[in-house]
């Protein structure tokens, strides 16, 4: 068979694009990442929170924020790990997600428990050590959703802005502390050590390149 | 059988709590420690045959079958309020009698100054002994007089029926002043000692969980506001949390077992 009847050679060869970088893969895990909220609307409208719904809203966007910041965390090892650089560019769209549920936590527990008193939930966060705990590690968050934009990391400039990010460490620990410290008093455990293996293990990951880093240079 | 009771304060004048959710919302760890285990778990519970064995400080220790227990006194409904520590209440229309006849049946002697329950601990009915959360069995503890008050009760039923599993089948203390967690589900041992007995959640986290732990909306948990609390299923989602009443609003029955007494103290 002659050379030019073959089809690889007459039809121009695609290039093939991985699917990570198509076009709807973005707004897609936007998409996703908004169903944990659609699922709890559509329980509130169904009436299916259970016996005490307040509870199980503010318990539940408290659980959705740990788990998209343990998302967030993998998205580097991850890539690292499989060798697929493209996954960098959905850190940002779930590291808004965490701040998304973190927001929608203090929501919940200020309308629901506080009644939206604002001296109500200021005693309340003082008062009580978890819960200021909670709201430091969303303070802290708060700069980063702030300069999660191209313009803000050009100003910053990458070092600083790097640096900056690296508070998310932080939040890990003080999200983990504020959940540990919730769950004390029925010294119930499994699922903060649960959360507390994956972080472990994510920042542990990152903490081997680090020393291994150093060692190299 | 049961009459509604004449006693003062034993018909709380609030609506009470849906049977679905007095029954499908509950603490009972050794069933695991979500509000929905129990309700779906606690069939493993063997309830018969069963057997209390009153003992410790009493002129006359006794093993009671659930046969004489169901008819040591005339069965009466009372409608409480239950108020949990973790903030949230019920209205709950029990079936039992007071403890108190019990009590005078075995005659404590001089010596008997507290009453310990120990509730039933078999790894074999009861998955969520596994779990380390507490010390089993689970025990709890009043004050003499506080058992002997009218209002502590024995139950054997709610809402007309058999105590359910996942409530403290076949018996288990009420005592509507205090948090939920005095009161023992399934009890199997009544014992009458000289000494304060360390009672579970005391022993676990003091701190958090006094031997009185009395309805109290002026004492703090360490890690909440016990001001407030959230009637299950009657609060609207947006409704503001309603104010928690003193001895869980039965000052005028239990406010003289405490007089003179730091509350803040004994929390």
């Amino acid at each position: 068979m002659p050379a030019w009847t073959s089809p690889s050679s007459t039809e121009p060869r695609r290039p093939r694009r991985p699917l990570l970088l198509h076009p709807l893969a973005q707004p897609l895990l936007v998409l996703l990442g908004l169903l944990p909220l659609a699922e709890l609307i559509w329980r509130i409208a169904a009436d299916a929170l259970g016996a005490n719904p307040a509870e199980a809203l503010i318990r539940q966007t408290g659980d959705w924020t740990l788990r998209m910041l343990c998302l967030t965390l993998a998205v580097t090892p991850l890539r690292e790990a499989l060798g697929l650089p493209a996954l960098a560019r959905f850190r940002r769209t779930l590291g808004l997600f965490v701040y998304f549920y973190a927001l929608l936590h203090l929501s919940a527990y200020a309308w629901l428990d506080m009644g939206l008193d604002p001296a109500a939930v200021v005693t309340d966060i003082l008062k009580r050590p978890f819960i200021l705990v909670g709201f430091l590690a969303l303070l802290l968050l708060t700069p980063l959703a702030a300069t999660s934009f191209n313009a803000a990391i050009r100003r910053l400039g990458a070092v600083r802005w790097k640096r900056l990010h690296r508070a998310v460490y932080a939040v890990a620990g003080l999200a983990l502390l504020h959940f540990f410290w919730m769950r004390a008093g029925k010294q119930d455990f499994a699922e903060v050590a649960v959360y507390a293996a994956v972080i472990a293990l994510l920042l542990g990951w990152r903490l081997r390149g680090m020393l291994a880093r150093r060692r190299s240079a | 059988k049961s009459v509604r009771s004449s006693l003062a304060g034993a018909l709380a004048s609030d609506t009470a709590t849906p049977h679905k959710l007095v029954t499908t919302y509950n603490n009972y760890y050794e069933f695991g420690t979500e509000k929905a285990d129990p309700a779906r778990r606690a069939h493993t519970l063997k309830t018969e045959p069963w057997t209390v064995s009153i003992e410790g400080e009493v002129r006359k220790p006794m093993k009671l079958d659930l046969d004489a227990l169901l008819k040591l006194a005339p069965m009466e409904e009372r409608i409480y309020r239950m108020r949990c520590v973790e903030g949230w209440s019920m209205v709950i229309p029990w079936i039992g009698w007071s403890m108190a006849d019990l009590i005078r049946k075995v005659e404590p002697t001089g010596n008997a100054k507290f009453v310990e329950f120990t509730t039933l601990a078999d790894p074999a009915q009861m998955p969520g002994l596994r779990s380390r959360v507490l010390d089993w069995p689970y025990v709890e503890g009043l004050r003499l007089d506080e058992a002997m008050n009218p209002l502590t009760m024995m139950a054997f039923g709610l809402y007309g029926e058999v105590l359910p599993k996942q409530n403290g089948a076949p018996l288990r203390l009420v005592v509507p002043w205090k948090y939920g967690f005095k009161s023992g589900k399934s009890i199997v041992r009544i014992r009458f000692t000289e000494k304060q007995p360390a009672t579970s959640w005391n022993v676990a986290a003091a701190r958090e969980y006094g031997f009185y732990s009395n309805v109290n909306p002026k004492v703090d948990h360490p890690r909440w506001s016990q001001a407030t609390e959230r009637r299950i299923g009657d609060d609207g989602l947006l409704q503001r949390r309603r104010p928690t009443l003193m001895f869980n609003g039965y000052e005028a029955q239990v406010g003289q077992l405490y007089a003179g007494m730091d509350l803040a103290k004994f929390y």
